[in-house]
């Protein structure tokens, strides 16, 4: 008998109330009912998190590491988009 | 358990309460037992992981109510654990039942944790405020073992054909010794008379009424209710039982005290 291999998810988790769901791996499951499971079971067992995500790792769209230079080289040298490249001028309050 | 944890306890139990708590601890110490031998072989790495957690729950609690029922006669858990024989332990002869199939495994499961969350439930109200105490702690972790396991049957039972004969096969198998849960004795009699716990057969329309239709929605057809093995709770075990306690005594036994 041939099985077809279970989806793969990726699996998102909340530490604390008030704070992003932050990615912290990825698990096998045949459905998203089972994914959730599987993922309190691996990643929330000593109190990790308050609340978890899963998603179909097929749903994500990712850059391709092809892409780097014209995706990120770019932001390389412009660091006047960093609010610290600027000075503040003397006598400005409330900023 | 500790000396200190153990000193928290209000009072000493009874006689009747060290054995019933011994009764139920055997219960979840004997399952805990079975499934963690599918570490390593589940199907799954993520079945592997989710079985030992609900094995180690059970072991959490066999724990608990093992010091408690030993406090009586100044028995420790492992001494319980590692140093009784087999007809010493009164657990009933579902927990001791083989893995078999996965179907097998999760039937089982389905049928004890629920048959679990209807007692801890009521226990929670216990007058032994140290069962209490325990029961309203396990009762969490076993709500959780109900819910995964139904998933599983769900899934296995309204699969493919060859799922559906196999969770059906598993039913067969494992059914007929979900009687003994609820078959009441004279402890049990006693227990319920001192309000410390349910009378096992009352138990049984509130696990009936959860797991019936969750039986039925996984397309499986409930056996008729004929053979109904018991001895458990008197010291009757399977044939299976002496080879799960070899293994589980071994190590104690051959190196006493030893510890890592």
């Amino acid at each position: 008998m041939t099985t077809a291999p279970t989806p793969l998810w990726e699996v998102f988790v909340r530490p604390v109330r008030g704070t992003n769901h932050v990615h912290v791996g990825s698990l096998h499951a045949s459905d998203a009912t089972l994914a959730l499971q599987n993922a309190r079971d691996l990643y929330t067992r000593r109190s990790e998190g308050v609340s978890i995500w899963v998603v179909p790792s097929a749903a994500i769209v990712a850059s391709s590491p092809d892409e780097k230079d014209p995706y990120f080289a770019p932001a390389g040298d412009k660091p006047y988009r960093h609010p610290t490249f600027y000075t503040i001028p003397d006598g400005v309050e409330h900023l | 358990m500790s000396e200190s944890a153990l000193s928290a306890a209000p009072a000493a139990p009874t006689a009747d309460i060290a054995e019933y708590a011994i009764r139920l601890g055997d219960d979840a110490l004997i399952l805990a037992q079975r499934l963690i031998e599918w570490s390593a072989h589940a199907p799954q790495i993520e079945e592997d992981v989710a079985l030992a957690n609900i094995a180690l729950d059970l072991l959490g609690q066999a724990r608990s109510l093992l010091s408690y029922g030993g406090s009586y006669s100044g028995k420790s858990e492992d001494d319980l654990a590692f140093l009784r024989e087999e007809r010493r332990f009164h657990n009933v002869q579902l927990v001791e039942l083989e893995n078999g199939d996965f179907a097998v495994t999760m039937v089982r499961q389905l049928l004890f944790s629920a048959y679990q969350y209807e007692l801890y439930r009521t226990l929670e109200s216990s007058a032994d405020s140290q069962l209490a105490a325990i029961a309203g702690k396990a009762v969490k972790e076993v709500a959780y073992h109900v819910e995964h396991a139904g998933s599983w049957v769900l899934r296995l039972g309204d699969g493919t054909e060859l799922s559906h004969q196999r969770a059906q096969a598993a039913l067969e198998t494992v059914w007929p010794f979900s009687h003994e849960l609820f078959a009441d004795d004279e402890l049990a009699g006693r227990i319920a008379d001192r309000g410390v716990g349910p009378l096992p057969s009352l138990l049984r329309d509130g696990w009936l009424g959860s797991v019936q239709p969750l039986l039925t929605e996984a397309t499986l057809t409930l056996p008729e209710d004929g053979w109904r093995p018991s001895g458990g709770r008197s010291g009757l075990h399977t044939q299976a039982f002496g080879y799960l306690l070899a293994e589980l005594q071994h190590l104690h036994r051959s190196h006493p005290g030893a510890s890592w």
